[in-house]
Formats: C-alpha cells, sequence, structure tokens
C-alpha cells in the first residue's frame, strides 16, 4: 500500500520563488539559474512512492537536495511547486491547524545533529512530542518509560543531553520521534555524526526495532554502504533531481547511469547480496521415495556428483553422493540409509559475506531453505567464492 | 577665522518645547498614569524595605549569596551590607535600592517583549536596533531632559531616565538568545506540531534563559550606575549624597557614600551572576 505519494515536487530557494518555476521548466540548468536570478533548486520535479512499511533510502552528496526533500515531507520546507499525499490527503494544502495535528499524529523526525532540548532532561525531551499534542503528566511518562528501554536508555532518564556521548544523544532523538507513535518516521542523516563503530550498532538496532515496529521509515544518507544495508528501496539523488529508485540489488545488478555505476564500484557486494539473489533452482532434486537407481540417472544425466533429497512437500531430508549411491546400490541399501548431512544450511536473508567461510570449508553446496526447512534453491560453493574476486 | 552664516540657524529648541507641551497638555492622563503607575511600585519597594529589620536584610543577603555562591562570599556581603548601616547610610541605601528594583523591573517588562519582537520581525529589529544603539552611546545626562520635562522632578524622571540607560542589555540579550537557539532544535519544535508559543516558551525562551540573564546582570549594574545622575532631577538616596558631596566639596561624606554605592554594586553584580550561572544547562 503506498503511504507517501510525491507528485512533481519542486522545492527553489530565493524570492520570490514561483517566478523561476518556467525557467526550470524550460530546462535551465543549477548553475545558470544560480547565476541570472540568484534561485538555488534544491529539489527538481521529483516524484516517488513509498508505501506502507517499508525503509525508503534516498542516498546522494551533499547538496544533492536529500536534506531539501525529506523536509517537504513534513513541511518544515514548503513546496514550491507538486503535491505530497499522505494516506490519500494532499499535507501541501494543508492549513495551519491541520498541518499542526499532521506532524502531532502521523510523522515524527531524527535530526543528523540530534536537534535534543539541551535545558530538557532525558526523559523530559523524549516526552516533548506527547507534552505538545497535551497528554497528561502520568500518561507522558509511562509512554515515555517504555520507549525508554526499547532503545536502550534505562538509567539515563535525569540525564541531560550534553551529559550523554554522540551514540547515546542520537538514541534519545530516536525514542522521541518514536513516543509519538508516528506512522511516518524521516531520518535526516541520523548516523552520520557519530563514530563509525557506534553507527554499526545504531544500524543494527533500527534494523531490529524496525523490525518490531514496521514503521513506515524515510531515511536520508551519503553513505551508499548504509543506504544498501537499511534501505528496501532506494533512491539516489543528484543535483535535486532521483537518478533512480530500486532495491538495493538491482541498483547494483543494473546501475541506470554512469553517476550510479561509479557510485556502486567501491561497494562490498557481499554485503548487499544475500543467499537468495545468488541461488539457483537445482537441476535435479531426488525423493526417498523415488530410490537410488533415479538418484543415480539423474546426477548422470546433470553432470553432478551430489544431490539433495527432498519429501513431497520439498522439506529437505539430505544429500546424495554418487559414491554414496554405488556403494548403497552393491550392499542393498535404501536411499534412506545414506543420507549424508555434512552440508551447511542457511536462510535466503543470509548475506554472501557470511556464506564465505561455509563455502571455503565444505565440499557440498550451501543448501538455502525456509523456516520449516523447505529447501528453496542451492548454492554452488563457486558463485560466493567467486565474489571474493568481483 | 569663518564663521557659520547666522541666517541659516534654525531655532529647532523652540518646536521641541511645543512638542512637549502639547503632548502634556493633550496626553496628561496618559503620563499621570504612567507616573503614579510607577510611583505606586516604587512605594511597594520602599514600603517593603523600610518594613523589614535590619537584621533580617542582612540574613536575607546572607543565605541568598550562601546558595548561589558560597557561605563566605554570604559573609562578606551581609558584612559590606551591615558597614552601609554603620556607616549611618541605611535609610539612603533602601530609597536608591527601591529607585534600582522599580526601573528593573519595568526593564524586564518592557525590554523581553522588546526582544522577542525583534528576533521575530526584522522590521522590527532594524528600527529598534539603531535605537539601542543612540541610548547607549548618547551621555546618560541627555536622559534627564526629557525625563524632566515629561515627568518634572523627583523619583519618577529618575525612574524614567534610569530605564532609558539601563534597558539595552536585556534587550539585545533576549533578541540574541533567542536568535542564538540551534536551527535544528527550531526544527525539531516544529516538527512535533509545537504552535508557534509553545515553541517560544518550551524551548527557545528556556534556551535563550542563561543569555538573558546576562542581560539582566548587565542591566541592574546599569542602572545602580545611573543613581548619582538620576539624583539630579531629584531622586533621594546614596546618590543625591555624592551630589551634595561634590557640590560642597565635603570629602568624607562623599567618601562614605561613593564607598556604600560600590558596596552595593559589587553585591549586586555577584549575586545576579551567580544567579544566572544557575540557569546554565550542562554543556
Amino acid at each position: 500500500m503506498v503511504k507517501i505519494k510525491v507528485e512533481n515536487l519542486t522545492k527553489i530557494f530565493g524570492r520570490p520563488p514561483r517566478t523561476v518555476l518556467k525557467k526550470l521548466q524550460e530546462g535551465i540548468s543549477k548553475e545558470k539559474l544560480l547565476a541570472e536570478t540568484g534561485h538555488t533548486i534544491g529539489v527538481n520535479n521529483v516524484s516517488f512512492d513509498v508505501h506502507e512499511g517499508e525503509t525508503f533510502v534516498i542516498m546522494g552528496l551533499s547538496g544533492s537536495g536529500k536534506s531539501t526533500l525529506i523536509r517537504c515531507l513534513n513541511l518544515l520546507n514548503r513546496p514550491t511547486a507538486g503535491k505530497i499525499y499522505v494516506d490519500g490527503e494532499n499535507i501541501t494544502a494543508y492549513n495551519k491547524a491541520a498541518l499542526k495535528q499532521y506532524r502531532k499524529d502521523k510523522v515524527a523526525m531524527v535530526f543528523q545533529h540530534f536537534g535534543l532540548f539541551t535545558h530538557r532532561t532525558v526523559i523530559n525531551n523524549i516526552e516533548y512530542g506527547l507534552e505538545v499534542k497535551g497528554i497528561p503528566k502520568k500518561e507522558r511518562n509511562e509512554i515515555a518509560a517504555g520507549i525508554l528501554s526499547t532503545v536502550g536508555l534505562q538509567g539515563w532518564e535525569d540525564k541531560y543531553p550534553n551529559e550523554l556521548s554522540g551514540g547515546m544523544q542520537q538514541r534519545v532523538g530516536l525514542a522521541r520521534a518514536l513516543a509519538n507513535d508516528p506512522d511516518i518516521l524521516l531520518m535526516d542523516e541520523p548516523f552520520s555524526a557519530l563514530d563509525p563503530l557506534i553507527r554499526r550498532d545504531m544500524q543494527f538496532e533500527l534494523i531490529e526495532i524496525q523490525a518490531k515496529l514496521k514503521k513506515t521509515i524515510v531515511f536520508i544518507t551519503h553513505d551508499i554502504n548504509e543506504a544498501f544495508k537499511l534501505g528496501d528501496r532506494v533512491a539516489v539523488m543528484k543535483d535535486g533531481n532521483i537518478e533512480q529508485i530500486d532495491t538495493p540489488e538491482n541498483i547494483l545488478t543494473s546501475p541506470a547511469s554512469e553517476y550510479i555505476k561509479e557510485f556502486v564500484k567501491d561497494i562490498d557486494r557481499t554485503r548487499v547480496l544475500q543467499a537468495q539473489h545468488i541461488m539457483f533452482t537445482p537441476s535435479a532434486l531426488v525423493t526417498p521415495r523415488d530410490g537410488l537407481k533415479v538418484a543415480v540417472k539423474e546426477m548422470q544425466k546433470n553432470g553432478i556428483s551430489s544431490l539433495f533429497a527432498v519429501n513431497n512437500a520439498r522439506i529437505l531430508q539430505g544429500l546424495v553422493t554418487i559414491d554414496d549411491a554405488i556403494r548403497a546400490i552393491n550392499e542393498n541399501l535404501t536411499l534412506e540409509n545414506i543420507l549424508n548431512h555434512e552440508y551447511h544450511t542457511t536462510g535466503p536473508e543470509t548475506y554472501v559475506k557470511d556464506l564465505i567461510p561455509l563455502a571455503s570449508e565444505s565440499k557440498y553446496p550451501i543448501a538455502v531453505v525456509n523456516e520449516d526447512n523447505k529447501l528453496l534453491g542451492i548454492i554452488v560453493r563457486v558463485s560466493v567464492l567467486s565474489s571474493l574476486l568481483a | 577665522m569663518s564663521e557659520f552664516p547666522g541666517w541659516i540657524v534654525i531655532e529647532v529648541g523652540k518646536y521641541v518645547d511645543s512638542f512637549v507641551k502639547w503632548l502634556l497638555s493633550n496626553f496628561s492622563p496618559f503620563f499621570d498614569a504612567i507616573s503614579s503607575g510607577s510611583m505606586w511600585m516604587l512605594l511597594r519597594f520602599e514600603g517593603l524595605l523600610y518594613w523589614l529589620p535590619w537584621w533580617i536584610v542582612l540574613l536575607v543577603v546572607l543565605l541568598v549569596s550562601w546558595k548561589v555562591k558560597n557561605l563566605l562570599s554570604g559573609v562578606i556581603f551581609a558584612s559590606l551590607v551591615f558597614m552601609i548601616g554603620l556607616l549611618g547610610l541605611w535609610n539612603l541605601m533602601i530609597q536608591t535600592l527601591a529607585i534600582v528594583l522599580t526601573s528593573v523591573i519595568i526593564s524586564l517588562f518592557i525590554g523581553v517583549p522588546i526582544g522577542i519582537l525583534m528576533t521575530y520581525s526584522n522590521r522590527v529589529n532594524s528600527i529598534i536596533k539603531p535605537l539601542l544603539d543612540a541610548m547607549q552611546t548618547m551621555p546618560s545626562f541627555v536622559y534627564l531632559i526629557p525625563a524632566i520635562m515629561l515627568f518634572r522632578l523627583g523619583k519618577v524622571p529618575a525612574v524614567f531616565a534610569t530605564i532609558v540607560y539601563a534597558i539595552p542589555p536585556v534587550i539585545r540579550l533576549t533578541d540574541l538568545g533567542i536568535r542564538r537557539v540551534p536551527r535544528e532544535m527550531v526544527e525539531a519544535a516544529h516538527s512535533f506540531g509545537s504552535s508557534s508559543w509553545q515553541t517560544l516558551f518550551k524551548v527557545q525562551m528556556p534556551q535563550a534563559l542563561p543569555t538573558i540573564m546576562t542581560g539582566i546582570n548587565q542591566t541592574t549594574m546599569m542602572a545602580l550606575a545611573m543613581v548619582v545622575i538620576a539624583s539630579m532631577v531629584g531622586a533621594p538616596g546614596l546618590g543625591m549624597e555624592v551630589l551634595i558631596a561634590v557640590s560642597q566639596i565635603d570629602i568624607a561624606r562623599g567618601f562614605e557614600a561613593g564607598i556604600s554605592i560600590v558596596f552595593l554594586a559589587i553585591i549586586i553584580d555577584r549575586l545576579s551572576q551567580g544567579i544566572a550561572e544557575k540557569f546554565k544547562y550542562p554543556e
């Protein structure tokens, strides 16, 4: 379901902003416009949808308009032209009262430099949104205490923000946004000001929190690794335009422009691609009922020396190797007797990076299974290990 | 020697004089209201300070200084006040304090809202800024002229002149304090749907408070600095004592009154700074 629909959004800085819209439509360049009229283009005719419960990452270098864009989504920046629909309502047409209500109920923001109120304690920072809403003190306290433990800030409630480390401060920022229980979480480079180790922890925690709360998140970053790690879909911005919107895997495998190609060059593919992206459907499978002869024939036909055995529901039973199969036929054993379990299994969402040790220590393909142990596909060792070279 | 041609000299004073007369004849209820309002406040403060037994005053100074600074400053400040009493200037000190307190409180009531208006409106800002510059660069004697013209002689013109002289810091620092609140913090307040009033009172004012407190400290010190000059329009108190001593070349009398003003200045400065310090948040 579409949660946020952005249509032909344009934001121009400089007064009066509308006068240059026409020039912009005629395709004037950013530099030329600045020189001629002194106007700056923040966002230029951008359209996209954000689905409910998805993490939508907007990635771009500084000056690409990403922060301007996210500030349009809660109207901290008033768009010059275009429409933004949230749950089907055009928020750009809101009057003052409706806008306040929208900000109180539906949307909350996390800021790059935290934007914490340094004159309030941690708990009072978290309560701020509820206070503005007019929720009674006691109820506020209970909600804030609950959020506090979600983000791991217990014991810090009576400290002031400046007594906390950067990572802790951004937890407060996140908690303050979550306390309002918004549908939409806007995160403007929330982890950029943190050092790399803390950043990794925070990214991990955000993924965990998101798995629980399933908010619609719009996340801004200039770090492509972060974008690909967190984003269900990623929009790449350049000079106020969106160059490509797609899943990380698709951007990686089919970049839309030279600019993006340049961007993804340095990406560590093994951290983006998951088991499900490199697995394939096995050309041959065997069920216990088929018997050993069928198994040998299948291996011979496909030129392989082992295959997986599954039952009728495709639940993985084990592995049959050619050596075991020949031996079993000679010794009159059945297929069940010789099932081998020395292979590795993995879930579909495991990153390729984590498969590398499995692939290097086992001589059999890796089985990709779901939580019911149903076989989804197999990964041959060569496709994991070769990714080390790319 | 070349002389400025006499025939183009304009006698502007005449027009000002008639303007003031016009003001007084047409708006006298207005000036009377201001006059009786500030007089009322002044008398309340004076009454309160006279009513308090002298040792309670000392005790209050001791306890407040202990709370905002430490026990030693408490003892020192209380003994300084005690010494003013020993010099036989207790009642004059109270008259001076009443004028200073009244001027400072009226300055805050006028100055803080003006400071807030300045941050919100560039037009107000561009009108007030040069006015403040003028008020601060003009010699303080000059304020006595409109003060006498509008309020004649006595305590009220003294309060008026003191306010004009002392109000700029609290206006400037209120403006500065609010302007210096980080943009992201104000954005954060807005992003939660705060109204402008909520943003002002829950975020901007508390953030600006340490700066505003510095402004109040400076305003208070300037009000105290004005006491001698204000006595020229008839304000009683330590300032009047100094003025009389100067005109009579009475060194003893001048020294006693002068040193008392210095003591008051030290105490008020340290205490208001100490209080301002209490409003700072951990950085």
